[in-house]
């Protein structure tokens, strides 16, 4: 592979040597490495791949980049490793609000302090999700039905983003969940199918094909106002057809998970300010817009003190669900 | 047979020439990945993967499957030449490869594995095309009950009665699955057994594992007995090529088994890796010559190939039409779908006609542009045999450390390759069984969450077992496997109470 990747990076190098990079304080001058806490594949590994491309195709810097993927411990493995690449910054890492929330739950050898955040790029929506032929038409007929036998959720991962949102469900709806974890979303959506689950709170991507293909459907979408008009997703209706969990009973307003990039840690601010600005070319390409609107995520934009905000205000959230549930770790 | 009709549609796409040289770079490339050690296809692939972007999804879907062909094949070849499988399907091809082309027999060895592999395939393709439907509706039967109960049932048929003692074999099998419990649990979400290692959390890699104990283990082993500098001496005969592959239909019995079991495993989805393991076992269990399995058997050549190259095709079932990748190529592949546009799910089928029929089509075409390239590769590969050892063994120390390193470019893995490599040669030298811990560290900590995961379900029952036909079916089968060798052996006790001692060491020297 060592032999093979020095070849592509240097034709890549070849290809993009000799453009006028944009004027900024600090510029790369070796390869940059797109470190995705996601195997090929996943959301997170989709989005580094979109930006490695749009930054190849308006050539937004003249250094060539690889995306390599590590994905082992739910992602743990790329946190891991750009904690022990302090003060490189030629390694960008890729991922979701798990940088601050593993570490909450599972001893983990990092935390986001770890490393130097520099924006959130995109937030993806959670859905509630039934089987195609289940008798609940709405949120509510679901807790109903919820509240007198113990239904099945699945989700991916444990004490993640779905089992999180699962445990906001139950308290939210007075009802007891079951929570099975699965390895990925992907597998969770197909459990549904076969009914060996009463439902999940898969991402719009995750359930998109098996929406379209009649197998299941989804009852809310986890947000304060329904999903933009985008194109329809089986015959008659949309994601802006999908109502609100608030609207139908389920009262949580917002559940959001964001993808984040970071760089390692004790690298200096015109480094970090680079791939700020890097990630705001990006975002402001029509590539990034098709992206956004295939992948149904909701596009924005943090960075700074209101990125800081943001993580600040997920903790707590957090804290307070984890604690709960006993799964802090000491 | 409206299929039928789509086929022939498909194949007015697929045998065009730019597709045709599609295919043939693209095999050409995966038999390259294949051989290099720790490349392998998911990595081929996604390396690849950025060059289709451009392309039109039919053509690009071709190159990566042809690709994948290539690498299936090509994975086969370090295993027979120098016991390090390329890809961890192949592993089961080294215990009777291996001794088979050490025996001085390599076009043997290769042209037998790359016969039955393509055997494999084509049954795995007239699966797709004439039963797609209908194998939609099993796999999504398929619960963590029913996946617990697969994976039971490769281990049962593997670990039953092995040669080895079979103390021995449980030793084999805990340390195992104790290495596949190392790092993040999916259940729990925890982290286990690190040991104060922080890397450790990604895991244990398969390819890791398997280089060390294989590749470097078998190495010492080798220059601990001197090797006696055996460049074997395998005459280059293209006839040898043509006549193994005309013997394999006396195989036939063999053939059909271990494609029926690639198949299944393929859909349901456990993968080529437990397929292959699951059809050697059954081999060695069931053939008249099973006890000599170990020292360079023709038909333990036979079943874990044709029953890989079976689950690796159909495994591309599931990815299609359900959006479930049955392999980690699929997965790569899946990706890719993603990214042309396309959603893999049961409206592919629909919505993407062409494309799904011409990539089908081109599953017939690539496989036999596959077969035949790559036995014509056959005496190139032979003739490395040639070389004399002392040449021989520091490359393979050099493709086991570059491939440990190329996983995830982590030094950890290099030392714990050679760690393993020293474990193979503990297990080698005291009769310990390596197929058992292998067949742990990859199916270890899916069956675990399988098993955990049902348990979620049942509240600690375990009758979620026996809850529906076919999970019991299935455990049924499983412990009938463990128990059966057991019986047989009773009985035999019984009817001749002193058992000659040329068996034992005969059977010592199976020991895999």
């Amino acid at each position: 592979m060592g032999r093979t990747s020095t070849f592509l990076l240097s034709a890549a190098a070849v290809v993009v040597a000799g453009t006028m990079p944009a004027l900024a304080a600090w510029q790369p001058q070796k390869p940059i490495e797109f470190v995705a806490t996601a195997g090929p594949g996943g959301g997170t590994d989709n989005i580094a791949r979109a930006v490695q491309n749009i930054i190849t195709k308006y050539k937004l810097t003249d250094q060539p980049i690889v995306v390599v993927n590590k994905a082992g411990g739910s992602g743990a493995e790329g946190y891991v490793y750009g904690k022990a690449s302090a003060g490189d910054p030629y390694k960008v890492i890729f991922g979701t609000s798990n940088a601050w929330q593993q570490p909450l739950v599972s001893k983990v050898a990092f935390n986001y302090t770890d490393l130097t955040p520099i924006a959130a790029l995109a937030q993806d929506e959670f859905l509630l999700w039934v089987k195609q032929d289940s008798p609940y038409k709405t949120a509510g007929d679901y807790l109903k039905a919820a509240a007198s036998g113990e239904f099945k959720m699945g989700g991916a991962q444990s004490k993640d983003t779905d089992e999180v949102l699962t445990r906001m469900i139950e308290k939210a709806g007075h009802i007891k969940l079951t929570y099975i974890p699965f390895k990925s979303g992907a597998e969770t959506a197909v459990q549904l199918a076969g009914g060996h689950l009463d439902s999940h709170v898969n991402n719009p991507s995750e359930s998109l094909g098996q929406w379209r293909g009649g197998t299941q459907r989804p009852l809310c979408v986890f947000s304060p106002k329904r999903l933009p008009q985008g194109a329809k997703v089986t015959a008659t209706e949309g994601w802006s057809d999908v109502p609100t969990c608030v609207e139908q009973g389920l009262d949580i307003a917002q559940y959001e998970q964001p993808r984040t990039v970071w760089l390692p840690g004790k690298v200096t601010p015109d480094q970090a300010a680079f791939y700020v600005d890097l990630m705001k070319k990006v975002q402001a390409t029509p590539e990034w817009k098709d992206y956004i609107e295939k992948s149904s995520q909701i596009d924005t934009f943090l960075t700074g003190a209101e990125f800081d905000k943001f993580i600040k205000e997920d903790l707590e959230h957090l804290k307070q669900v984890a604690s709960e549930q006993g799964w802090l770790v000491k | 047979m409206d299929n039928f009709q789509e086929l022939l549609h498909g194949f007015t796409i697929a045998i065009t020439v730019p597709h045709l040289a599609l295919m043939v770079v693209g095999v050409l490339l995966g038999i390259l990945v294949g051989v290099l050690p720790g490349l392998g296809a998911p990595n081929g692939v996604s390396l690849l993967l950025p060059l289709t972007f451009g392309m039109q999804p039919v053509s690009a879907i071709i190159l990566l499957s042809s690709m994948y062909w290539g690498a299936l094949f090509g994975g086969s070849v370090t295993s027979i030449l120098f016991n390090i499988p390329g890809e961890p399907s192949s592993v089961a091809t080294t215990f009777d490869g291996y001794p088979m082309a050490r025996d001085g027999r390599p076009t043997t060895a290769l042209a037998t594995a790359f016969g039955s592999a393509a055997f494999g395939a084509l049954i795995g393709v007239i699966l797709i095309t004439f039963l797609a439907s209908w194998v939609a509706q099993v796999a999504l039967a398929f619960g963590p009950a029913e996946y617990f109960a697969v994976y039971f049932l490769a281990f049962a048929s593997f670990v039953g009665m092995g040669g080895a003692a079979p103390i021995k074999t449980v030793v084999a099998l805990a340390i195992g699955f104790a290495i596949a419990a190392i790092g993040i649990d999916t259940v729990s979400g925890s982290v286990r057994l690190t040991m104060g290692v922080d890397e450790l959390v990604k895991g244990v890699n398969f390819v890791v594992a398997v280089m060390g104990l294989f590749g470097i283990g078998e190495l010492l082993v080798a220059v601990e007995e001197e090797f006696h500098a055996r460049a074997v001496s395998s005459k280059i005969d293209w006839r040898e090529v043509f006549r193994a592959v005309g013997r394999l239909p006396r195989h036939s019995v063999a053939l059909l088994r271990s494609a029926a079991i690639g198949c299944w495993m393929g859909i349901t989805p456990g993968g080529p890796t437990a397929a292959s393991f699951m059809s050697y076992g059954i081999a060695r269990r069931f053939s008249r010559r099973g006890r000599y399995f170990g020292t360079g058997e023709v038909e333990g050549i036979i079943s874990p190939e044709t029953a890989d190259h079976a689950a690796g095709t159909s495994a591309l079932l599931p990815m299609l039409s359900l959006g479930i990748p049955g392999s980690a190529t699929a997965a790569v592949m899946m990706g890719g779908l993603m990214i042309w546009g396309l959603n893999p799910g049961p409206m592919l089928f629909v919505d993407q006609k062409d494309f799904v029929w011409g990539l089908i089509a081109s599953m017939y075409v690539g496989n036999i542009v596959a077969v035949v390239l790559v036995l014509l590769t056959v005496p190139v590969f032979a003739a490395l045999m040639r070389i004399p050892f002392v040449i021989i063994a520091p490359l393979i120390v050099i493709i086991c450390v570059v491939g440990a390193y190329s996983v995830s470019n982590s030094y950890l893995d290099v030392v714990m390759m050679l760690g393993f490599g020293i474990v193979g040669y503990l297990f080698k030298k005291l009769f310990y069984p390596l197929a058992p811990l292998v067949l742990a560290i990859v199916i270890g900590d899916k069956a675990e969450d399988a098993f955990r995961q049902s348990m979620l379900m049942s509240k600690g029952s375990l009758g979620i077992f026996f809850a529906n036909k076919l999970v019991t079916c299935l455990i049924v089968a499983g412990i009938a496997l463990v128990l059966l060798p057991l019986v047989l052996q009773l009985a035999r006790l019984g009817r001749k109470p002193a058992s000659p001692t040329s068996e034992t060491t005969a059977q010592e020297k199976v020991i895999i």
